[in-house]
């Protein structure tokens, strides 16, 4: 557990030291939802009506842009295989990696996603439960994500391809968190069932995400 | 040098690390076929070889990092402790973050491999990195970066190295400061395997010489 800690200590450091990650991904946030209202004009009801969608799609391909970083300059650097000869196996190493992700990257995302309400006219009443969905639903971001990651390692630009490889997995999430937000906004629906429904994705992906990590980066260790 | 190549009986003070039949497959291409050594406790195992005849190749196997064909090995222990905590492996990358402090390098490293903080500052001693302790990585030299590598083995005692070419870029003095290390870990009863041209100068030393065809010598 130590080890565990101290790897996410780490990785919270290096993303504090290398900066440029989390405000990327923050820059980018803001100015594809600052874009929106600029493309569609001024008609109030479409803007919230589509917000709670435009916000949770600009929150997920925000977040891809860092992933790519999740291990590719451990292992460029060498630390990767020392990584592998601590006490943690291999799926503890990628789990302790993905919530590092999960807190400098996904986080700060979740923070800024009620503020940017403001620009799509979001329904007063869909604030609290578009904050709590973000944040249940975005730990699978950084989860799923390290598959992706771990995938492309070894690929040149792979940036790209693990947007290709990722987002697909992150349907569920979507479509949970949304349909949260529209029982609140547009009833009928529960939700309760979606909210449950998100968790349960999350808690899914939160094991099976560094498990197939594990794999990928024992592959490409050889 | 055929009968130092050949497999010596122990020299030792007991079993220490036992590679059966080991045969590796790279691409392909058999690099190491059949290969069997013992190094005993207390040995050190320096690797020979023209490049490109599989030193890291079966450093890297040994560490468990590629899955050999066939073959067994066996470290002699605590069984009940997966091979990967009881060896150190400092690899051709130096596995230091550019960002991080020498210092802050460092004491990740021993608190991620279960080793003791107290010796930090000594290890960094040792290797002449004690005044660049608070410097970004980044602004070292080749030299140094890699004898920020070497510092880790130091920090929590583990019985097997496995040394890439340790020496690489390191001066002369450096390269005593190593042998030294290397020397006091081999006679304290640890197991180093390394790939080197250095000559170690240590008493207890064995070679293996792999040649295109992976056979000892």
């Amino acid at each position: 557990m130590k080890s565990f800690r101290t790897l996410v200590q780490r990785d919270l450091l290096l993303a504090v030291r290398e900066g440029g990650a989390t405000g990327t991904a923050l820059g980018f946030y803001l100015v594809v939802i600052a874009l929106m209202p600029l493309g569609l004009g001024p008609d109030l009801q479409l803007l919230s009506r589509i917000a709670p969608g435009v916000l949770w799609i600009g929150l997920l391909l925000a977040a891809l842009l860092s992933l790519g970083r999740m291990f590719d300059v451990d292992q460029e650097e060498g630390v990767l295989e020392v990584l592998t000869t601590g006490a943690l196996p291999l799926e503890l190493v990628v789990a302790a990696k993905a919530l590092a992700h999960w807190i400098s990257s996904c986080l700060p995302l979740a923070i800024l996603t009620p503020i940017l309400g403001l620009l799509l006219n979001l329904e007063l009443a869909a604030y609290p439960v578009l904050v709590v969905t973000v944040l249940i639903g975005s730990p699978a971001i950084s989860f799923l994500g390290s598959v992706g990651a771990a995938l492309t390692l070894r690929s040149r630009r792979g940036g790209l391809l693990i947007a290709l490889l990722v987002l697909p997995l992150y349907i569920p999430t979507l479509i949970f968190g949304i349909s949260a937000i529209s029982a609140v906004v547009t009833p009928p629906g529960s939700l309760e069932a979606s909210l449950l429904l998100l968790s349960a994705v999350t808690i899914a992906s939160l094991v099976i995400g560094p498990i197939a990590a594990a794999a990928a980066l024992r592959a490409q260790l050889g | 040098m055929a009968d130092e190549n050949t497999i010596a009986p122990d020299r030792g003070s007991g079993p220490g690390l036992e590679v059966t039949n080991l045969s590796v497959e790279r691409g392909g291409r058999r690099v190491l076929s059949d290969l069997s050594f013992t190094v005993s406790s207390g040995e050190a195992l320096l690797i020979r070889g023209p490049n490109g005849s599989g030193k890291t190749t079966l450093l890297r196997t040994i560490a468990g990092f590629l899955s050999p064909i066939s073959g067994h090995i066996r470290l002699a222990g605590d069984e009940e402790q997966p091979l990967r905590e009881r060896i150190h492996y400092v690899g051709h990358l130096n596995g230091v973050r550019a960002s991080l402090m020498v210092e802050e390098n460092v004491r990740f490293w021993a608190r991620y491999l279960g080793g003791s903080e107290d010796r930090v500052s000594a290890a960094l001693e040792r290797f002449g990195l004690a005044s660049l302790a608070s410097i970004p990585t980044g602004y070292l030299s080749a030299g140094q970066r890699r004898r920020l590598a070497l510092v880790r083995p130091l920090l929590a005692f583990r019985p097997l190295w496995l040394l890439d070419e340790p020496s690489t870029s390191l001066d002369a003095r450096s390269t005593a400061v190593l042998a030294e290390a290397i020397d006091e870990h081999v006679s304290s009863g640890g197991i180093v395997v390394a790939a080197t041209h250095l000559e170690l100068g240590i008493a207890r030393s064995r070679e293996l010489r792999l040649g295109f065809a992976a056979e000892q010598a």
